[in-house]
């Protein structure tokens, strides 16, 4: 008797409904496990989720705190496993009932990134579809940005000046499109250097970038005919901390005095050091990044600025390559897409009710 | 007064005050600061990427658990060296292309999802948007400047044609909002500036000399 009104005292609903199944869209390695909150979830203080891999032995793997109904666990791809879910109160477990087997494994397509499939489809497309144009030889207009008309005027000040020319491409590493771009640069930069005969320093961070833009200094050179006028010390490694670079190229700009400063490519906070003792020296600046929060600095304290996808714009126009070309006309395109978008998709937001932000999640 | 006996806060010091000398000019305390700092960052460099990069995730894996596999990492990798057989020195294109590669193709989904999909969802004119400024009816107002200037700045940006007609219009107003975006970010960044150089001379008052606590 005594038993029976304890048991009814401190009895607690268990969670039912427990459902395990393998995480939709996911890489593999997981299976979620969802409940119907206990009865008595007021007085619940956790649910405990327990796992077997055998239907019998179940060892607990994971816990949460009242009013929630589901979590994940890790899993090995191809196991079967059994789930208990208990809810525990102070003094008190209740199991649920265990669920049927599940085994989790890895999905080919994660369905809630279809809008980017889609996304990087039509722009990959256009862009691949471009550069087929320009390979086939048809001229692509690129309209003329303001700061790459300065590089000659740069260079041949320095020349008649008797100054170097400083090149410092950041702290980016190679696979940064804004490195890429001003590697492009950089080549024609020391065409004009190898033409008119002008010292050019050129400083690295990053020990790839080094190499790569070593090997397009050397033939830009051979390029314009003045293979013997390449210096392999113009172009070295400084180190890859960025405070030492900046230290570093602060001290450059400083004792060699060049006519010209580019900072072209990757930057972080070393800009504004890099910009100001630039402009201390009385040197001409040209500088671009894609860094939108270094920008402001270099539109502050240098005389031309590549402003974002100016950098890649500047790139193709000034080295005509089909492939970078391309790539300009395929992002106008993708511009010209985005707008279409945004207006369309506005008119339909305001005047309709189409869920057109789900498109968006 | 309480200056420290501890030498390396004197070291820490002492740096920081050469460091700042060059604000003056160039002197050699400057030039032995910076020969140090580049120094020391690469020796450091070198042992970081010795015991945190290589020996973790290639040598101990092949070398010492044998698992053959990382023999594919490991040849990618000395395919760097061959930079200096100039014969070979061609190979060097092969890791340089496979990082690039696998760095690319990794960011765009993630580019994609951050800088074009959501925000085109944020600039839309819809009811949500308006009520995420969580301003009453000037969200609407927020709303509409947002959109005008993702257009323009859009405008500004597009290279194959000239900014003459319409298009100069709205390039100009497009570049209007950028420069407007640079002074929030400029004045935003000089704040924090002044903060790093509030915590040096925080360090040179306190830990060194003891003036403040």
């Amino acid at each position: 008797m005594i038993c029976t009104l304890l048991a009814g005292i401190f009895a607690l609903a268990p969670p039912t409904a427990v459902h395990a199944y393998d995480t939709p869209d996911d890489g593999g390695g997981a299976v979620k496990i969802e409940w119907q909150l206990s009865a008595d979830d007021m007085t619940v203080d956790k649910y405990e989720v327990y796992r077997s891999e055998n239907g019998v032995d179940y060892k607990k793997v994971g816990l949460i705190g009242r009013g929630r109904n589901q979590i994940e666990d890790e899993t090995e791809d191809g196991k079967d496993y059994y789930y208990k879910v208990a809810a525990v109160s102070d003094t008190v477990t209740a199991f649920s009932a265990p669920t049927a087997s599940v085994a989790s494994s890895a999905q080919w397509l994660n369905r809630r990134k279809i809008n980017i499939i889609i996304a990087v489809l039509v722009f990959g497309g256009l862009i691949l579809a471009f550069i087929q144009h320009a390979r086939r030889g048809r001229k692509l207009f690129v309209r003329k940005i303001a700061g790459l008309h300065a590089i000659d005027d740069a260079v041949g000040r320095a020349t008649e000046m008797g100054k170097p020319i400083l090149y410092c491409p950041g702290i980016g590493y190679i696979e940064d499109i804004a490195t890429i771009a001003s590697l492009n640069i950089l080549g024609e930069v020391a065409k004009k250097c190898g033409e008119y005969d002008t010292k050019l320093i050129n400083p690295h961070f990053d020990p790839i970038v080094y190499t790569v833009a070593r090997e397009i200094v050397k033939e830009s050179y051979t390029d314009v005919g003045r293979p013997d006028a390449f210096d392999p010390d113009s172009v070295y490694y400084v180190t890859d901390s960025q405070f030492a670079y900046a230290a570093a190229v602060d001290g450059i700009m400083i004792r060699e005095l060049p006519a010209t400063n580019f900072l072209v490519g990757w930057f972080r906070a070393e800009s504004l050091i890099l910009a100001e003792t630039g402009a201390s020296t009385g040197a001409i600046q040209i500088a671009g990044t894609d860094q939108v929060s270094q920008l402001p600095f270099f539109v502050t304290a240098c005389d031309y600025t590549l402003i974002g996808e100016e950098l890649y714009a500047a790139s193709a126009y000034i080295s005509r390559e089909p492939l970078l070309l391309g790539a300009i006309k395929g992002e106008d395109w993708g511009k010209v897409i985005i707008g279409v978008i945004l207006v369309v998709g506005s008119l339909i937001g305001l005047f309709t009710l189409f869920p057109v932000m789900q498109f968006f999640d | 007064m309480n200056i420290s006996t501890d030498p390396w806060v004197w070291i820490s010091a002492l740096c920081t005050i050469a460091i700042f000398s060059f604000l003056w000019r160039d002197n050699p305390f400057y030039k032995i600061a910076e020969h140090v700092f580049v120094g020391v960052a690469n020796g450091w460099a070198v042992t970081f990427y010795w015991h945190n990069v290589l020996m973790p995730t290639l040598f101990d894996p092949l070398f010492r658990q044998g698992q053959l596999l990382f023999i594919i990492p490991f040849i990618i990798g000395m395919l760097y060296l061959t930079r200096f057989i100039p014969r070979v020195s061609w190979l060097v294109r092969i890791p340089i292309g496979i990082s690039m590669g696998y760095y690319v193709g990794a960011s765009i989904p993630a580019v994609s999802q951050a800088l074009i999909i959501k925000q085109i969802q944020g600039t839309f004119l819809t009811p949500q948007n308006f009520q995420a400024w969580h301003a009453g009816n000037l969200g609407v107002v927020w709303s509409i400047i947002l959109f005008i200037g993702v257009i323009c700045t859009l405008s500004y940006f597009y290279f194959s044609r000239e900014h003459k007609g319409i298009l100069g219009t709205t390039s100009r107003i497009g570049i209007v909002f950028v420069m407007i975006g640079f002074g929030a970010a400029f004045g935003y960044t000089v704040m924090a500036r002044i903060s790093l150089l509030i915590g040096r001379i925080q360090y040179l008052l306190g830990p060194w000399l003891g003036i403040v606590d």
